[in-house]
């Protein structure tokens, strides 16, 4: 069973035609990153998946299941996480409230308006953890206002871990960042467990190609070129769109 | 400030509460005590949506007019007090339901519009459907219930009746500023589009949060009513809708102390001020305006930075930069 596959997907925005017949199929436990020059439709192609974006036309599978029509937030339930490439997370929050909250969202929990958020230990313990795991423990009461930019990507990617999904998909997990803050995120994303098959977007491919099992290249909403890694750089259509060289 | 001086406060607080009626003793003051306790279970029923749903309602004077009337009407057809609240409650949530599924279908601006025209269709009602509501005369209620045979006639025990009630309410308040729900509607407010991805029901959420706010506009409403022992339409206009989003807003949105000041503020312009100043709505708009150019985030909030801030000078040269925004207190 493939972990995510993406037929004849098509998106338009009016007459502009972000997504032209995407065919997608991905591995469960692959690494795949998404290549393409700005404004080739990798977020686009993200949104419809997470269902941000309702697609044009075609349909999406995760796990054999049909997701094509359903809400983005039951698709939270059945195991997408995904990072934003914009920064959208909780600023007068504490770093463990933005995962708590992260928790909450696939716990029952978060009807509940009698008790005591603070009070509840496990979903602290757990976000606790999944702070460690993104080395922020030590901040883990400090407001999110507070922190670096490298600090907020970190962030990102321990809410979308600690809802432990099977299908995590990551929008430039690299940008902005320090060569530092670069190799740090990088040790993050190759200790996630096999378990969790990994979409990457990512415009930095000297960071992330270590990273990946396979490439796809977009260019224009289309897939020009797919592909294992030396297979892809070494496609002269890659170089052509891609590289610029 | 440490939990035991905290404890303190609540205390002293609590005291002074009960004590009121012994040490205002004029009847007066005391009823505008009461009022101030009502309107404030109105604004933080208000501030529900406000501040930590951040949805500006422009139309819960049709919500507090829809119980008030509700129950006026039904005293005045012969039913008693045990049948008129709990409809007024119902009637109430369920108009508040029928407005949350209308106007929950925009935020920002265009919420504000709808539940202002919502608002105002209620109002119609009131004014022009006279064989209903008797118009512009409004409806009178003989006379106020009385709780397991003690009498709400009087001035004290009303006040006592009103504090309990706002008791629970502001116990309600707490309990859902802290929960996990609480949690998820500010989420809602920050960042809808995310709280989406992360698997809640944003609609749901600021849903549910409609219903809750409308059963305290409701009690809030029966408050007045039996304050008043008397509802007209003018209590449904939109002038009612603006005053309760003044008492948030200068008070402080989201926060709990913030609508109670604000709310105290208004009673005491509308009812002392006014005996001594004849334009005392000149009054009340200069404190408005002083309140937003020096306190933006509201009178409460704007207190705690100052307080902060000072003590911080204070302790002299150790002050450091405030890295907190002063929007903790808020939260």
């Amino acid at each position: 069973m493939t972990a995510l596959a993406l037929k004849d997907l098509c998106k338009a925005f009016g007459g502009l035609q972000v997504t032209r017949n995407v065919n997608l199929s991905v591995e469960p436990g692959e690494r795949r990153l998404i290549i393409g020059p700005n404004g080739a439709g990798k977020t686009t192609l993200f949104n419809q998946i997470t269902g941000d974006l309702k697609p044009s036309s075609g349909s999406i599978h995760v796990f054999g299941r049909d997701i094509t029509r359903i809400a983005s937030r039951q698709r939270a339930h059945i195991g997408i996480a995904r990072t934003y490439q914009i920064i959208t997370l909780f600023a007068r929050d504490t770093l463990l409230r933005n995962v708590m909250l992260a928790l909450l969202g696939l716990s029952p929990l978060r009807w509940n308006p009698f008790v005591d958020l603070e009070r509840q230990e496990h979903l602290r313990e757990r976000a606790k953890a999944a702070l460690a795991r993104v080395g922020l423990a030590d901040i883990a009461e400090r407001r999110l206002s507070e922190t670096s930019y490298g600090e907020r990507r970190r962030v990102e990617i321990a809410m979308a871990l600690a809802q432990e999904p099977k299908l995590l998909l990551l929008d430039e997990p690299f940008a902005g960042l320090s060569a530092d803050e670069r190799r740090d995120v990088r040790g993050l994303l190759a200790g996630i467990p096999r378990e969790v098959t990994i979409i990457m977007i990512e415009h930095d491919m000297d960071v992330a190609l270590d990273l990946a099992d396979r490439i796809t290249l977009l260019h224009f909403g289309e897939v020009i070129v797919e592909g294992t890694r030396a297979e892809v750089v070494e496609d002269p259509r890659t170089r052509e769109v891609y590289l610029g060289a | 400030m440490t939990a035991a001086l905290q404890r303190a406060a609540i205390v002293l607080a609590l005291f002074v509460l009960a004590t009121v009626p012994v040490w205002v003793a004029n009847p007066y003051y005391v009823n505008i005590a009461s009022q101030i306790l009502f309107w404030a279970i109105f604004a933080l029923a208000l501030n529900v949506l406000i501040g930590y749903a951040g949805l500006v309602s422009l139309g819960h004077a049709g919500l507090f007019g829809m119980a008030g009337y509700t129950a006026g009407l039904l005293l005045a057809a012969g039913y008693g007090h045990w049948l008129a609240i709990p409809a007024a409650l119902v009637a109430t949530v369920a108009t508040a339901a029928i407005f949350a599924v209308l106007s929950l279908r925009a935020t920002g601006i265009g919420f504000l519009m709808i539940t202002l025209a919502l608002g105002q269709i209620l109002w119609g009602i009131a004014y022009r459907w006279a064989s209903l509501t008797n118009g512009d005369n409004g409806v009178n209620v003989g006379s106020r219930p009385a709780p397991f045979g003690f009498s709400l006639a009087g001035a004290s025990s009303f006040y006592y009746a009103t504090l309990v009630v706002f008791l629970l309410c502001l116990v309600s308040m707490l309990l859902f500023v802290r929960s996990p729900f609480g949690a998820a509607l500010r989420g809602t407010r920050d960042q809808p589009r995310r709280m989406n991805t992360l698997g809640y029901n944003v609609w749901l959420c600021r849903f549910l949060a409609f219903l809750f706010s409308g059963v305290w506009t409701a009690t809030a409403g029966l408050l007045f009513l039996y304050y008043n022992q008397f509802v007209s339409p003018q209590i449904v206009a939109l002038q009612t809708s603006a005053e309760a989003l003044l008492m948030v807003i200068s008070g402080g949105t989201a926060t709990l102390l913030g609508p109670i000041a604000g709310a105290a503020i208004v009673v005491v312009m509308k009812n002392v001020v006014s005996a001594y100043v004849e334009r005392w709505n000149l009054v009340l708009g200069v404190i408005f305006v002083a309140i937003i150019s020096f306190m933006p985030e509201g009178l409460v909030p704007g207190c705690v930075r100052l307080a902060r801030t000072g003590y911080r000078a204070a302790r002299g040269g150790r002050a450091r930069p405030a890295l907190s925004a002063p929007t903790e207190a808020g939260r």
